[in-house]
């Protein structure tokens, strides 16, 4: 059926602004090199996280792919192909469990195999918050270095989608930052969630790799075919500026990104965007840098206010560069309340959120 | 108001019945996914789990006798490795009251005993192979104790001093061995067994014959990890056995609050795995149990549940005084069902043992295990600098600075903290 010749699919005024609700709340800004590490092709960031989880599986025999329904493909189609590939034993499906898939990761980790585990959700994870909490993040320090999970990486789809609502939206990074031991990610991009899920595989501790969901399709790179790994622990300068600071991680750097260009097109601001890229342990040397710099700063994630991980980040702000600063350090963020549906558009610290913070904090 | 009208319009009495005529033969052919091969039935049927009789518990050792009379064959030890197995019990049960007593008077934080379940675990220890990787809760020292790790290095670990491998950070109990293939114990209730399942698919894949163990107790058989592992060893085909201690109380929570099956066993047939229910105060039942369970798992890939029965004679820990829930003459009852004596009669019978044996060889052990106490007790605590390591694989620079705030704290404050370190 042709959906534009049927009179009651014809779009309405009404219903334009309804998918406007719908369609997502930040302008994708590709990368912009890739070439540094070989032959590269065009690829979404789903494919370019199939393509890093086919090299490890490929070259490492002890490595598995499990969690709820990866074994055809994945819900988000990350591990898509991969089944048939390397064979049941390695790429399978598990028991609608999240406590006993981080569980059985970290067994599996703990008698030498790659496990790369996947939430469906992030949103779902907190079954599995005391393995994480109390068991992975905890392994070698209470063992005396006896006993390790450090071949553990969780793989989970994280932040908004649109119309997610409460359970298909969240951004729970700060939850896990309080727990030493664990190293949280969250990529921005096609290009870098290949190269930082190889690090993450590969880092010699348990891995948490926050994938924003709505970047999945969205997000299209030139993405190195080659193996390649991008550093954990250290942040991204993205955009250099001088007259404020712009902090954040995941989709929200795309937010930042166009508030710097339109900041400095229509109020000649100049903005400094940074990329966190590892929420813990994260790269303060190159924030407090940023800030001493610019004298201001502004933090923007989408998870709530009250706890989030903008609060660590701007009182080491606050420690480090206090004679430096020019204005207080502002947070822009999801407010205090779950994640909702039909005010997903009033809820997200869009754009214009942001670009009214930079205004204030430019004219303090 | 309304409900009352309602039940004035339609009472119940006068509801019309009608009788449909089912067909007998229930020929109808359909494969529900998962389940095997079962019919259609035209018997409305409530299932009651008082159906089905209680499990019997396997046993090769009577009370105050030698053996039971089988009628299947019994695995028996050679005498070197029975009189290793006695030993083993008698020495376990020593340190445990020299540590359990050091902890009363204040020499060491915190203590668990092992009294009452000194078969269970040796007996099972023994029907294992040295690299059979071990998960434990926290009531398995005996099991360590047999694969060799040392008086000395238990009691390093309740010390927490220099010599602790686990570097003096957690409490006392938490024992590991790399050498000896037994994972680091947690204090977190039932998050080892998930994790056993884990290792034993990894063994699976890598075809080693080897399986994991994971010993827990029958209250942490409640908690959601135990569902989880279940579920996921018997769907992903693994090498595991699974080793339940119903000691019939959690802390104060007798069993029957627990849980209203037939103990674990009973879980088995739900989850598809294979299971043994076993005397836990038996040391040959248990060995025979486990050893069977090892064979059994590595030539079928497939996990097994042993639920060893017995009673937690001891308190829970030194925090805990189980009179207060608990009446003593159950205590005395199960000190006759004890494991150790019951072992002796057998060997005693066997010439393997005496009376004689037991003064000379309870002597030495009583007198070696003081002496070591009292080098453990000695020896200095790690270096502070230790809080730090090993929270990942190397320090990161917050972890660095955190490091060099305290060592300049110290200079200064020194003074104010402990000095044996």
């Amino acid at each position: 059926m042709n959906f534009a010749n049927n009179k009651v699919f014809s779009l309405s005024k009404k219903l334009c602004s309804c998918l406007y609700r719908y369609s997502s709340h930040f302008v994708y800004h590709p990368e912009k090199n890739g070439n540094e590490f070989g032959k590269v092709t065009e690829q979404n960031m789903y494919q370019a996280i199939n393509s890093a989880i086919d090299i490890v599986l490929s070259k490492d025999p002890n490595s598995v792919v499990f969690g709820e329904d990866v074994g055809f493909g994945g819900v988000f189609r990350c591990t898509n192909g991969l089944r048939e590939r390397y064979g049941k034993e390695r790429v399978f499906n598990t028991p609608l469990c999240e406590q006993g898939i981080v569980g059985f990761g970290i067994g599996l980790a703990v008698a030498g195999t790659t496990a790369i585990a996947e939430i469906q959700f992030a949103d779902y994870m907190y079954p599995a918050f005391d393995q994480l909490v109390n068991e992975a993040a905890k392994y070698r320090y209470r063992s005396g270095n006896l006993f390790d999970c450090g071949k553990l990486t969780i793989r989970t789809p994280c932040s908004a989608v649109g119309h997610g609502a409460l359970y298909h939206s969240q951004s729970p990074e700060s939850f896990y930052a309080h727990a030493p031991g664990l190293k949280i990610v969250m990529p921005r991009s096609a290009m870098k969630s290949k190269g930082l899920l190889l690090s993450c595989i590969r880092d010699p501790n348990p891995c948490i790799f926050f994938e924003p969901k709505i970047m999945y399709r969205i997000a299209v790179d030139n993405v190195p075919e080659n193996d390649y790994e991008l550093p954990l622990e250290k942040a991204d300068v993205l955009v250099e500026g001088k007259d404020v600071t712009l902090i954040g991680w995941g989709t929200q750097v795309h937010v930042l990104l166009e508030v710097a260009e339109i900041a400095l097109e229509k109020f000649s601001i100049s903005c400094e965007v940074i990329d966190l890229v590892t929420i813990l342990p994260w790269d303060k040397h190159t924030i407090v840098n940023s800030v001493k710099k610019t004298g201001r700063a502004i933090v923007s994630h989408e998870a709530p206010l009250t706890g989030g991980f903008g609060a660590e980040i701007a009182a080491s702000i606050q420690e480090e560069c206090f004679l430096h600063l020019e204005s207080p350090i502002r947070r822009v963020t999801g407010y205090d309340t779950p994640f909702p549906h039909v005010y997903e558009p009033f809820y997200l610290p869009n754009k214009w959120k942001c670009l009214q913070a930079v205004k204030e904090v430019v004219n303090y | 108001m309304i409900l009352n009208n309602l039940m004035i319009k339609c009472p119940f009495k006068n509801i019309f019945v009608k009788y449909y005529c089912v067909r007998k033969n229930n020929i109808d052919k359909i494969n529900y996914i998962g389940l095997k091969n079962t019919i259609y039935s035209n018997i409305l049927n409530i299932v009651e789990p008082s159906s089905t009789k209680s499990r019997p518990i396997f046993r090769v050792l009577q009370t105050f006798e030698e053996c039971v009379e089988t009628d299947q064959p019994i695995m028996v030890p050679n005498n070197e490795e029975l009189i290793k197995m006695y030993k083993t019990m008698v020495l376990l049960s020593i340190m445990d009251k020299i540590l359990y007593e050091s902890q009363r008077q204040g020499r060491i934080s915190f203590y668990m005993t092992n009294e009452g379940e000194e078969a269970l675990q040796i007996g099972s220890v023994a029907g294992l192979k040295s690299d059979d990787l071990i998960y434990g809760q926290y009531r398995e020292t005996g099991v360590l104790l047999y694969r060799g790790f040392t008086p000395e290095q238990f009691m390093d670990q309740c010390f927490g001093n220099i010599n602790d491998k686990g570097r003096g950070r957690q409490m006392p109990v938490h024992y590991g061995s790399k050498d000896l293939n037994f994972v680091t114990l947690s204090s977190p209730l039932a998050t080892q067994i998930p994790q056993a399942v884990g290792s034993a698919y990894s063994f699976k894949m890598l075809k080693k014959l080897r399986c994991a163990v994971v010993y827990f107790g029958e209250g942490a058989a409640s908690e959601g990890d135990t569902h989880a592992a279940f579920n996921f060893a018997a769907t992903l085909d693994c090498p595991i056995i699974f080793i339940c201690r119903n000691n019939g109380y959690a802390i104060s929570t007798p069993a029957n609050e627990q849980y209203c099956g037939d103990g674990i066993v009973s879980h088995g047939s739900g989850y598809g795995i294979a299971t043994i229910r076993v005397d836990g105060n038996d040391i040959l039942a248990m060995y025979n149990a486990v050893m069977k369970s090892r064979e059994y798992v590595l030539n079928n890939m497939k996990p097994i549940i042993i639920e060893a029965m017995t009673y937690r004679r001891g308190h829970h820990s030194t925090s805990d005084d189980s009179t207060a829930y608990r009446p003593k003459e159950e205590i005395e009852m199960w000190a006759k069902n004890n494991p150790i004596t019951k072992f002796k009669l057998f060997l005693n019978k066997r010439k393997l043992w005496n009376d004689q044996d037991d003064i000379q060889y309870e002597n030495i052990v009583r007198k070696e295990l003081l002496e070591t106490f009292t080098i453990s007790s000695k020896k200095k605590k790690p270096d502070w600098r230790h809080m730090f390591s090993d929270v990942y694989n190397n320090q990161p620079v917050h972890l660095l600075e955190q490091m060099k705030s305290l060592e300049e704290h110290l200079k200064e404050n020194s003074q104010h903290y402990p000095k044996d370190f």
